[in-house]
């Protein structure tokens, strides 16, 4: 073990402090006996059994989960197709002007977005729902999903996708027998970042939720301007727990692959 | 070859063999580079053909269009007598071995042969005989289960090879199939294509810009440059009979004189190259006018040295050991003569260097035949 400097350690714990000790206050005060968010009246877990008899929040949680699953699908879906052109189509027109359109999402503010897309919905008379909230969803999302693609495409081998055409394939079957398979992992990213976006979402989601669904954030969000109950701290904290053990399982995979792939390499060396 | 009865495989000088590839009037453009330059090629069913040249000069272009990946600006290539033009990469009956390999890391060596069997909805026993039978090719047997990841580089390139021989295609590209191998690797893997050329008669395209290689496999060898073909002939023609002198200058070490030479008479010319020496006397069956710009090409193994001038000697020049190259079993002595030109002349080194009978500075003397070099036009 290597000793850390007092400068070091300085920054090491305000960098830390500043990042998680929000959130470690959050986690405490769920297990609060007392009803006021301040006031520490002893360890229980009360809140957490409320919280399941809360029917207003477990509906905000399904509608949340069903969005960010079928809102991240369609984006991964329509965002890899667009990764794939721009790397892959070459020079075709309107190229120029189709990649910044891609990509504007990511800078447009949130409220714009919202709103333009409530008017559409307006206008169009779609009644709002899951359903426009899942299309707001995967408007946004895909950009970022395109974005995690395209970067691994760039890299990808095309004489990889040569190779498949010339042993026979039509340009769909290269793509799914060979291109996928390789790009999944960035796929699976661009899955997961999405679905991320979709569950964090509070802006567009509040522009596009209609009455009859409601996502958990703007529940969250409207519950608190009444007062910070204990509920949600409970609630957060099983977020802030899914979300980690998502992280953790995530990079353990990764690096085991790393790990396998090396020692694959190092054993064909010596055969 | 003809004392045994068998024919010479030579289908180019056989005016009613069909060529099984043609490339005709073919010019390829990106944007205002010239890739392919006009040109104009025939190659032969189970031939061995070699494009050679140094990189940027078109012979990657020439296999990519063949394989379908680029088409031709203009002109048209055939193959088996049918317009590539309108025909996809999947639907042509070639396969390529790409540079990098290529080989899907997702799958396994098995898989690998195997991806493009089952592309064509072949029986599942057939695939399997199919692939164990390549696999027992490229002595793989073992590896079968493997990833690409999993087994070494020669290794690679030979599940590459299987991979696209498994479809018995007409015809097989190789982009430097030998590229990445090391030295030893390489002449051995070289023998190794030449067999496997001649047990499944395939026709073999090879690229690459190592001459060597091409010398060693190839039936016939296209030189080019610059998009255009500067040479196609058997690898011994390329090197003793070179059309031009950036043939002669492109394969194997050449001394290259610039002279003017005399009208050929009895196919002879006399070639004037430097003041104050004898010009050189050499044979041509290229009609040659009095006073032409001209290039001797004489290869340094066929200029002998010797400490005095051979009596019979056709052409003999005096001249100093300036350097000597001692490569083992061949030296190579670079002569400088009074003009300043410098001969080289390459010996087998048939004794040990310690008994070796020229050194620096000696004073020696070069000769060569009529019949040893080529005249070049200028």
């Amino acid at each position: 073990m290597r000793r850390f400097s007092w400068f070091n350690l300085t920054s090491l714990t305000l960098g830390f402090a500043f990042l998680y000790l929000p959130m470690l206050i959050l986690v405490i005060y769920s297990f609060n006996e007392s009803k006021l968010v301040t006031v520490w009246a002893g360890f229980s877990t009360k809140w957490y059994g409320e919280l399941m008899q809360n029917e207003a929040f477990l509906d905000a949680a399904w509608v949340t989960l069903q969005v960010g699953v079928i809102s991240s699908t369609i984006a991964t879906v329509l965002g890899t197709m667009a990764a794939h052109i721009m790397v892959r189509g070459g020079r075709f027109f309107g190229r120029t002007l189709f990649s910044g359109m891609i990509y504007a999402p990511l800078v447009m503010p949130e409220v714009i977005t919202g709103l333009s897309l409530l008017l559409l919905f307006i206008g169009i008379g779609l009644d709002r729902g899951v359903l426009t909230i899942v299309l707001a969803h995967t408007t946004f999302s895909m950009c970022y999903v395109s974005v995690v693609v395209s970067s691994r495409l760039v890299s990808f081998d095309k004489s990889l996708e040569e190779a498949a055409l010339d042993l026979g394939c039509t340009p769909f079957q290269a793509f799914r027998l060979v291109t996928l398979p390789i790009i999944m992992p960035a796929v699976i990213s661009g899955w997961l970042l999405a679905f991320t976006l979709s569950l964090d979402d509070l802006v567009i989601a509040s522009f596009t939720a209609g009455p009859s669904a409601t996502t958990l954030p703007i529940k969250i969000f409207s519950s608190v301007r009444l007062g910070v109950s204990p509920e949600i701290n409970a609630l957060s904290t099983i977020m802030i727990g899914i979300v980690t053990v998502g992280v953790i399982g995530f990079s353990v995979i990764s690096k085991r692959n790393i790990a396998r792939a090396e020692a694959d390499a190092r054993a064909a060396e010596r055969t | 070859m003809p004392a045994n009865g068998a024919p010479i495989f030579a289908p180019w000088d056989d005016p009613a063999a069909k060529p099984l590839i043609r490339f005709e009037n073919v010019t390829k453009r990106f944007g205002d580079f010239t890739a392919i330059d006009n040109l104009t090629l025939d190659i032969y069913e189970r031939e061995f053909f070699a494009l050679l040249g140094p990189s940027g000069c078109g012979k990657t272009t020439m296999m990519r269009m063949l394989a379908g990946f680029e088409t031709p600006t203009e002109g048209k290539i055939y193959v088996g007598g049918q317009d590539m033009g309108p025909i996809a990469p999947n639907q042509r009956p070639v396969n390529m071995m790409f540079q990098s390999y290529a080989l899907f890391p997702h799958l396994s060596v098995y898989e690998n042969i195997a991806f493009g069997l089952r592309r064509d909805g072949k029986p599942k026993d057939e695939i399997h005989h199919r692939v164990e039978e390549m696999l027992r090719m490229v002595r793989l047997q073992k590896f079968a289960k493997r990833k690409p990841h999993q087994i070494s580089g020669g290794q690679r390139q030979r599940v590459a090879l299987a991979r696209s021989l498994a479809k018995e295609p007409k015809l097989l590209l190789l982009d430097e199939p030998l590229g990445a191998l090391d030295a030893k690797l390489r002449e051995d893997t070289q023998f190794e294509l030449m067999d496997i050329q001649e047990n499944t008669g395939t026709t073999f395209v090879i690229v690459t810009h190592d001459q060597e290689e091409a010398m060693t496999v190839a039936s016939r060898i296209a030189v080019m440059d610059e998009g255009k073909v500067m040479q196609v002939s058997t690898p011994d023609r390329i090197y003793e009979f070179p059309d031009n002198a950036y043939v002669a200058d492109f394969i194997g070490d050449v001394n290259l004189i610039e002279g003017r030479s005399s009208a050929a008479i009895d196919e002879t010319v006399q070639i004037e190259w430097a003041e104050g020496q004898q010009a050189i006397t050499a044979q041509t069956s290229r009609a040659i006018t009095a006073g032409q710009k001209v290039f001797y090409a004489i290869r340094p193994e066929k200029v002998t040295i010797s400490p005095d001038r051979p009596a019979d000697a056709v052409n003999a020049a005096q001249g100093k050991i300036l350097d000597i190259a001692y490569l083992g079993n061949l030296s190579t002595y670079h002569v400088q003569l009074p003009t300043g030109q410098v001969i080289k002349s390459q010996m087998a080194n048939t004794r040990r260097i310690s008994r070796r009978p020229y050194t620096w500075e000696d004073e020696v003397w070069v000769s060569w035949t009529k019949t040893g070099g080529s005249v070049l036009e200028g």
